[in-house]
């Protein structure tokens, strides 16, 4: 298997179906749709070829980049990062076919961006040498901020600008934690080095690998993101296109969640451990912060934004529980709020590209003629708010049983969460479905059948891992990373 | 071989049990729009028959040899735990004693007739499919909810059957005032569960264990009686049965549900989810018998929430709203028997208020259909001699809720009465006040029936009774049912003896004037009501408006109307805050700190904008200055080194 | 012959320097600018001879030769600049040219 391959390939498609706009309009679309489909048929493909076990992290690649720094161009795998390409892809899938109408402005270029910044995430989810990974996760940001800048809506200026100057100044401090990791490598071993399992053997003094880990967290921080530094996050999903807000919400703040997971949490067992009461009491204020939020805004975007950040709340507190189950939790999370938010923002999209407005307050009635769209959204609210039976509620449910375990207090604080979260729940459905009708009804169609296709596939995994959660879960059973932490709570005892 | 093929038919039947309706739900759900009123109700109500025959039939195989029937689908996740290094799996499986028996029956019989009920009375509804469906969907979490082998199962039929509550009681979205109902009783509940919820945590942490049959095991080898984590474990649970069954003080969303289709207030809001509490609190009675002062506290609440809806509901115009009331006021005597330790009688309680408030609902709503969609009970009157029928059946609902001899009700509040007195974590004191409460329905009781039936009619419009077979020969069955309901009562004693622990009494004294006393009770409210609501009944309606309950504006009417004051105080306290907080901070104060940032690099741009003028004498002047400047201090520093 | 000190013509140098710079900054024509960079530009010649003069080398001399061919390619710059600029905006006053302005 080579995922260097479908990093080329995703860029290969994009560039072509760059140059084939300009030859015949609608086959840009086609280009990315079929790109996406072969990468991801690939990807499966070769994952069931292969003999590896991937419950620890197998070395795919591993060859010299920039010899004199001993910079290397190396990619790895583990269950952990296949669940989130797997993710990635499918969103992908996602991504180009809510942007199949709406985007009608340099249709090749956006594709092009698109795939880039999918093959940069990929990248993300795979690299194990530090610069190698630095250089992907400024890959992805790019394209990403082309997308908000040029496709966005009224704003988007401002909130192009404001993603790129968060996301920058955060990865500015992870780059001098990078480089500084490799000097301390070089101070014990004689060499420089950038490779993840050459600085995993390094013996860091707590004094120092404190603030090294302070650089990682607040980059990846930033990207999850916590409060008080998620503010780039509303702005950045309201005014990006709805692929955009997607992606945003279903991939790029895993990466986040990812860095914490394999480099946080595992360069820096220690100083994570004497970290984690901080952290812990940033994800539970993010979720109460992040319901509360979403519950005061009139823009429906914005208030699905704000539950994106309550969400990732549990994955903080979650994480920094050093628990096998909050752990499993975590996980969980990631993938069912990347399919729920994915949903919401497609919804969000879907209901302006009929009314032309983001406003709940235009809205409300729409159940009349859009019963299809009503129950999805409903289906997809409940998931937001943790209905049990959908995957969000397993993710919630094991995040808050496994952290209550060691941060009792903090976890019945959290807990209140699911009384915000019913709250702008009923307020994002009833707004938008119940009451009276605001517009002329002629104006609001229901479902087409691309977008029936994009909300079913998205609910029955939704309900298949909210019944099933074993589908995911069972490959984090005997997971090292789950050694790795019940080592490292045995370190703080 | 037939006998060898028995459990293995048993387990499959009760396996397949609980979703013949959630086939019908996505059938109806999918295709709804293009079936006919027929095949739509076929197959709602066909898969309730054949749950019903399924629950029949599973029951039919419990005896004393098999207390207990479990069915096995599949392993939803596992929970690795840490400390002792063991996994407990979650599973989604299915438990049948004789407590989930009882419930089951009453879920799918009731269901069944409610459902053919609905499936007339809804029958003009342009989204009737909708309805049914929803219905459907309601049973199978409600089912699941009473088979659930472990508690996060449990969970799941509970906040299913929140959902499908909130649902069915904003189904006619276009009102504002139904879709805050909604939103209402969907949050209010919320509240209880996630006080539940924290529950299971704390559960989990404790014991290791959710599912309930380990539970049990393990409190009583873990915990002592009066163990401060049975303590907190039991309170919260306590809050998500106080939050489902409208128990004081998470009582505020029923009355408003209301809102809903009359069906819905029968099966939802009457017979059975609002009784969901009740059962959990009978399921995990094993963790509530350790916190007697738990147990002390559930009768209380029994005993306050039967005081104070039965009071609400003396002051009600809405006919719907009395029964809604009335509902609170009969699921806080099931609270107080539990809280008794008396678990059999609570449940019986709670299978026959099924059996008759199903009844008073549906024959409120063939009323209120009839009176062209009128719920005011003071714009009723004289429906005895216009709607006989419905009178009849009426009649035969409010006497099961008085508990008049002979009827279901008197056996079942009788039971639970009886066994206050004596009772451990009770006592005479709740006794009086279970007495009270009797006295009480049995006045709001009368005044009803004397508003809606008697006196002279108020209404104007000719009536449109229903002529439809399905909906009487739905409420004939729930009359019989209610009548004769009082005959179960051995069959459930002896089926839930074996889940139930029995409870040791105090040897206090009864008085032997106890059960006399229980008797005449309603006996004496009736005889009141006849005397003081005499202007209700009597064919002159100016006599009427000289009452002071009829919709007059005095205070503490109105104040008894409005709910005791819960909702205005909630809304003072929580909601109002919330919101303003909410509003103060519509623009998140920390964005607001980080785009200070932005607002001072701003700013020190316009300080240095303002010193290119775009003059080239300007320039010059600066460079000239500078230079000299520079000059000046250079020669300075040589003079002064010099110097030195 | 009396050598004239090297104070004297600096201080000389310097009062040309002044004269003309003080010319730049005043004067709003863009003509009487660049003649009062010439008289500017020949200050430092004056130093420049002076200074050669005055250490015996021809450095100084070279310097000077230097600074007068600029002067003149200046100048030819300078005027060119001019007359577009009277031609464009029908001015010469160097404050009308502030399309730099912040």
């Amino acid at each position: 298997m080579s995922i260097t391959l479908l990093m080329c390939g995703l860029l290969f498609g994009g560039a072509l179906a760059w140059f084939l706009e300009g030859v015949k309009a609608q086959s840009a679309r086609w280009v990315s749709l079929l790109t996406v489909l072969v990468i991801g048929g690939y990807f499966a493909i070769a994952l069931n070829a292969t003999a590896y076990d991937f419950s620890t992290l197998q070395l795919l690649v591993r060859v010299a980049w920039i010899s004199s720094f001993h910079i290397e161009y190396a990619l790895a795998l583990d269950y952990l990062s296949i669940v989130l390409i797997l993710l990635t892809l499918f969103l992908a899938l996602i991504c180009v076919l809510v942007s199949w109408q709406e985007i009608n402005d340099k249709v090749g270029f956006y594709y092009f961006n698109l795939l880039t910044s999918i093959a940069g995430i990929i990248g993300v989810f795979t690299a194990v040498d530090m610069f190698l990974f630095f250089f992907f996760w400024e890959v992805m940001l790019l394209p990403i901020t082309a997308l908000i800048a040029i496709w966005g809506h009224e704003n988007r200026h401002f909130a192009a600008i404001k993603f790129f100057i968060f996301t920058q100044l955060s990865s500015l401090l992870m780059l001098v934690a990078i480089i500084s990791m490799s000097f301390i490598h070089y101070q014990q071993v004689g060499q420089l080095s950038f490779f993840y399992q050459d600085w995993l053997t390094l013996d860091l003094p707590l004094s120092i690998s404190q603030y090294l880990m302070l650089g990682f967290f607040i980059a990846f921080a930033v990207k999850l993101p916590s409060v008080p530094v998620h503010s780039w996050l509303p702005d950045a999903h309201t005014q990006a296109p709805t692929a955009g807000s997607v992606l945003l919400a279903g991939v790029l703040l895993k990466t986040g969640a990812y860095g914490l997971i394999r480099f946080v949490l595992q360069l820096f067992p220690q100083a994570s451990v004497n970290f984690a009461p901080v952290a812990a009491t940033l994800g539970v204020v993010s979720i109460l912060y992040g319901a509360k939020m979403a519950f005061a805004q009139q823009d429906l975007k914005r208030l699905v934004a704000y539950s994106s950040i309550s969400h990732m709340g549990f994955v903080m507190l979650a994480l920094f529980s050093f628990n096998a189950i909050a752990y499993q939790g975590a996980v969980l999370t990631l993938v069912a709020h990347g399919l729920s938010s994915a949903a919401l923002f497609a919804l969000a999209g879907m209901i302006y590209s009929r009314i032309h407005s983001r406003d709940l307050n235009h809205m409300g009635g729409f159940w009349l003629n859009t019963p299809r769209m009503g129950g999805f959204a409903l289906a997809f609210s409940a998931a937001a708010f943790g209905l049990p039976g959908l995957a969000n509620f397993v993710a919630e449910f094991l995040s808050l049983v496994g952290a209550y375990q060691r941060y009792p207090i903090l976890t019945i604080l959290a807990a209140f969460g699911l009384i915000g979260s019913a709250i702008y729940g009923m307020v994002l459905f009833q707004g938008v479905f119940h009451g009276k009708c605001q517009v002329k009804q002629q104006a609001v169609n229901d479902l087409s059948s691309r977008e029936l296709l994009v909300f079913s596939s998205l609910l029955a995994l939704l309900i298949f891992i909210g019944f099933y959660p074993n589908s995911i879960l069972g490959f984090f059973q005997s997971d090292s990373i789950i050694i790795a932490i019940n080592n490292t709570v045995g370190v703080s005892k | 071989m037939n006998d060898a093929m028995l459990p293995l038919i048993t387990e499959t039947v009760l396996a397949c049990l609980p979703f013949y309706p959630l086939i019908s739900f996505v059938l109806l759900i999918s295709f709804g729009k293009h079936l006919s009123w027929r095949v739509a109700a076929g197959l709602s109500v066909g898969a309730m028959v054949f749950s019903a025959l399924s629950s029949l039939f599973v029951i039919q195989q419990l005896s004393i040899d098999v207390p207990v029937i479990t069915s096995h689908l599949w392993t939803w996740f596992t929970l690795a735990e840490e400390v002792n290094q063991t996994t407990t799996s979650i599973n989604i499986k299915f438990y049948l004693d004789g407590l989930s028996a009882v419930m089951i029956s009453v879920v799918t019989g009731i269901g069944l007739l409610i459902h053919i009920f609905a499936a007339a009375y809804m029958k003009e509804d342009e989204n009737f499919s909708r309805f049914m469906a929803y219905m459907n969907l309601f049973i199978v979490a409600m089912l699941i909810l009473v088979l659930a082998d472990n508690l996060v199962l449990l969970y799941l039929g509970w906040e299913g059957v929140g959902l499908c509550s909130f649902l069915l009681i904003g189904f006619w979205y276009h009102e504002k005032a139904n879709v805050m109902a909604a939103r209402k009783a969907f949050i209010v509940t919320r509240v209880g569960d996630t006080a539940m919820a924290i529950g299971l945590f704390m559960l989990f942490k404790e014991l290791g264990q959710l599912t309930i049959v380990d539970i049990t095991q393990s409190a009583q080898t873990l915990w002592t009686t009066g163990d401060d984590k049975a303590y907190w474990i039991a309170l919260l649970l306590l809050g998500g049965a106080v939050g489902k069954s409208a128990q004081l003080p998470l009582q505020t969303w029923l009355p408003d549900a209301m809102a809903g289709p009359t069906p819905v207030s029968a099966l939802i809001h009457a017979a059975t989810m609002v009784t969901a509490g009740v059962y959990l609190i009978a399921r995990m009675n094993s963790v509530f018998l350790l916190a007697p002062q738990v147990m002390t506290y559930v009768a209380w609440l029994g005993a306050a929430t039967l005081i104070l809806a039965g009071i609400a509901a003396l002051a009600q115009s809405d006919i719907k709203r009395v029964l809604a009331y009335s509902t609170m006021s009969q699921i806080g005597y099931m609270m107080l028997s539990l809280g008794a330790g008396a678990f059999s009688a609570g449940v019986f309680h709670l299978m026959t208020h099924a059996f008759f408030k199903a009844l008073l609902f549906l024959t409120a709503g063939a009323i209120i259909l009839a009176l062209h969609h009128q719920q005011n009970l003071f714009k009723m009157g004289g429906l005895l001699k216009r709607l006989p029928f419905e009178t009849a059946l009426f009649a035969v609902g409010l006497v099961c809720l008085i508990a008049l001899p002979g009827s279901s009700g008197f056996f079942s509040k009788e039971a639970i009465i009886a066994q206050l007195w004596s009772s451990n974590t009770a006592g005479p004191l709740l006794w009086t006040c279970a007495i009270f409460g009797a006295l009480l329905t049995s006045i709001y009781s009368c005044r009803l029936f004397f508003l809606a039936f008697m006196g002279e009619s108020r209404f104007e419009q000719s009536l449109q009774p229903s002529s439809s077979k399905l909906v009487k020969y739905s409420l004939i069955a729930l009359a019989v049912l209610s009548l004769v309901g009082g005959m179960f009562g051995n069959i459930i004693e002896t089926s839930l003896a074996q889940v139930f622990p029995l409870v040791t009494r105090s040897a206090l004294n009864e008085p032997n004037w106890l059960h006399s006393v229980a008797i005449a009770t309603p006996f004496v409210g009736i005889i009141f009501s006849w005397f003081y609501f005499a202007s209700y009944r009597s064919k002159d309606s100016a006599g009427l408006n000289k009452n002071i309950f009829i919709e007059s504006t005095s205070g503490l009417a109105n104040f008894c109307r409005q709910g005791l004051g819960f909702d205005c105080l909630y809304h003072w306290l929580l909601v109002k805050p919330y919101c303003s907080l909410a509003k103060l901070n519509r623009r998140d104060i920390f964005d607001q700190l980080i785009m200070l940032n932005a607002w001072y690099v701003a700013l020190l741009h316009d300080v240095l904008k303002s010193s290119q003028t775009g003059k080239l004498r300007w320039y010059a002047a600066a460079i000239g200055l500078a230079t000299f400047l520079l000059l000046l201090v250079l020669s300075v520093d040589v003079i002064s080194t010099e110097a030195s | 012959m009396i050598a004239i000190p090297l104070s004297h013509i600096l201080i000389l140098a310097s009062i040309l320097f002044v004269i003309g710079f003080i010319g730049v900054i005043t004067r709003k024509n863009t003509l009487f600018i660049l003649m009062s960079l010439e008289v500017m530009l020949n200050a430092v010649g004056v130093a420049f001879i002076g200074a050669g003069s005055a250490w015996q080398q021809a450095d100084g001399q070279v310097m000077f030769i230097l600074i007068l061919t600029l002067a003149a390619a200046e100048v030819a710059l300078g005027l060119a600049l001019l007359i577009q600029m009277q031609r464009r905006f029908k001015s010469l006053d160097i404050d009308n040219l502030s399309k730099l302005k912040g």
